[in-house]
């Protein structure tokens, strides 16, 4: 299975184990990941604050480059996922957006017709890898390791896309097959506060507060995710919580395909696990060994 | 505050109103039926100023200054929660949006550290093609958070020594072509 690669700025800086894990990964289930070359910045969520037509514009070059390959595009990251859909959505949806950006990608030498699917790397994890194929590779089944699966806001909303917008629960499936358990977390698809970490602190600490909190509650050993900005704000940030609200948590938050290459059998190094800013537990560190 | 203060109806801007719907997807808040799904759904509704039900109304009522100078539309995260659930599928994130982009364009953002992150955030993008995460946080701090700086090391002390706060930026090569896509809108104008 062969897909044109966007990964999108944050895997090559704060998300660098993401992407490490992703390299090592990705060939063993079978998923090619070519990049696309010379691919820009989608525009995430602060573009789009600023200016409209050029964030549209900037994330439409990227379909523009990709679409002579007729692949899918595949990214990491759910900012990029949800801009470069919408981007999708709205060039089909709207005539007037369309036509401008036509001339906008014009002036660049390029043209864009509308023909890619962008999806996000956990939705061919799997649809096209598929837990079943994932549970006959798991050389080491991660029995006796509870998990707490969160997978944030802009995977699942606002389009129509590979799970439901409220319970998603396509992971679960994953990390089910792989021999983990998924604790009850009703908090897995509400959000981390994302850039407000940035802007709004104390409310940013609140909501991750909220989100630790849920985990360590149902007793999990570790958080699961699947995005940059998620990953960055309840790990690095984890401290900072504890500071704030006076709180314990120590609780380890990985990327899932980390959660699978554990499964595979691939140490921990070559997936990245020693740059979490709250590094695996003993307790974890046992299960694991135990499974 | 709105609640105690009597607002005369000659001070409101009816023309807000139409110029809200002649935003894109400015002419959904017609189908508001004023539910306030938006606001129970809201993760940040309780510290806004006035939660998304209320701006809607306030639109409507031709509030101007009180809707573009809130903190509203900067605490809006782009969680997408509202726009799910809202019965009449207004897409509220693109209002919020909207007011964005307006309230930058009239220049009510004093005090806004999420235009500053965002305004740096496209000069890295126009600069480089690819976000520069590092260079970003500390453009921001310098000219948001000054006087706050300190408080930033220790998490950037914790990305870095693990080495995931790169101090060189990734570049894109074509840069000229972006810069051409980019020159070519500002031609055609804004939506």
């Amino acid at each position: 299975m062969k897909y044109t690669y966007y990964p999108g700025c944050s895997v090559g800086a704060t998300a660098n184990l993401y992407q490490d894990s992703i390299n090592v990964v990705a060939p063993k289930v079978g998923v090619e990941l070519e990049e696309l070359q010379d691919w820009n910045c989608c525009g995430a969520t602060a573009y789009m604050s600023v200016k409209e037509l050029m964030s549209f514009a900037i994330s439409a070059r990227n379909l523009a480059l990709a679409e002579p390959f007729h692949r899918d595009v595949v990214t990491p990251c759910s900012a990029c996922y949800l801009v470069l859909n919408k981007t999708n959505h709205y060039f089909a949806e709207y005539p007037e957006l369309r036509k401008k950006l036509g001339k906008a990608l014009e002036a660049g030498g390029l043209s864009y017709s509308g023909n890619i699917r962008v999806r996000h790397l956990l939705d061919v994890f799997v649809n096209d890898v598929g837990p079943e194929r994932l549970s006959e590779l798991a050389t080491k089944k991660l029995a006796g390791l509870r998990v707490a699966p969160y997978y944030g806001c802009q995977i699942v909303r606002p389009e129509e896309g590979f799970d439901d917008p409220d319970e998603p629960e396509s992971m679960d499936r994953l990390i089910e097959a792989i021999g983990a358990t998924c604790v009850e977390y009703p908090m897995k698809a509400k959000c981390c506060g994302a850039s407000l970490m940035g802007t709004q602190e104390k409310l940013a600490l609140k909501l991750c507060r909220e989100l630790l909190a849920n985990a360590v509650r149902a007793d999990a050993h570790c958080i699961v995710t699947l995005c940059p900005l998620c990953q960055m704000n309840l790990d690095v940030y984890q401290p900072k919580v504890n500071g704030l609200f006076r709180t314990k948590f120590n609780i380890p938050v990985i990327y899932f395909t980390q959660l699978i290459g554990l499964s595979l059998g691939i140490p921990p190094r070559e997936l990245g696990l020693h740059r979490l800013a709250v590094k695996m537990t003993k307790q974890m560190k046992d299960v694991l060994k135990g499974a | 505050m709105l609640e105690k203060d009597v607002v005369y109806e000659s001070t409101l801007d009816h023309d807000f109103l139409d110029e809200i719907y002649a935003l894109p997807g400015g002419q959904e808040i017609k189908k508001c039926i004023q539910c306030g799904t938006c606001s129970g759904s809201c993760p940040v509704g309780s510290v806004m100023d006035y939660a998304p039900r209320k701006i809607f109304s306030l639109i409507r009522a031709g509030f101007r200054d009180e809707v573009l100078s809130s903190n509203t539309i900067w605490f809006c995260a782009s969680c997408y929660t509202c726009a799910v659930r809202c019965p009449k599928e207004i897409k509220i994130t693109d209002v919020m949006y909207a007011l964005k982009r307006l309230a930058v364009k009239e220049g009510k953002t004093r005090g806004r550290k999420a235009v500053v992150l965002s305004k740096n955030f496209v000069k890295m993008v126009n600069k480089y093609g690819r976000n520069h995460e590092t260079e970003l946080m500390t453009r921001y701090i310098l000219e948001a958070e000054l006087f706050n700086a300190f408080h930033f090391i220790p998490q950037g002390w914790r990305l870095f020594s693990n080495g995931r706060l790169p101090l060189k930026p990734h570049r894109m090569k074509n840069l000229d072509q972006l810069r051409r896509i980019l020159k070519k809108v500002d031609e055609l104008g804004e939506i």
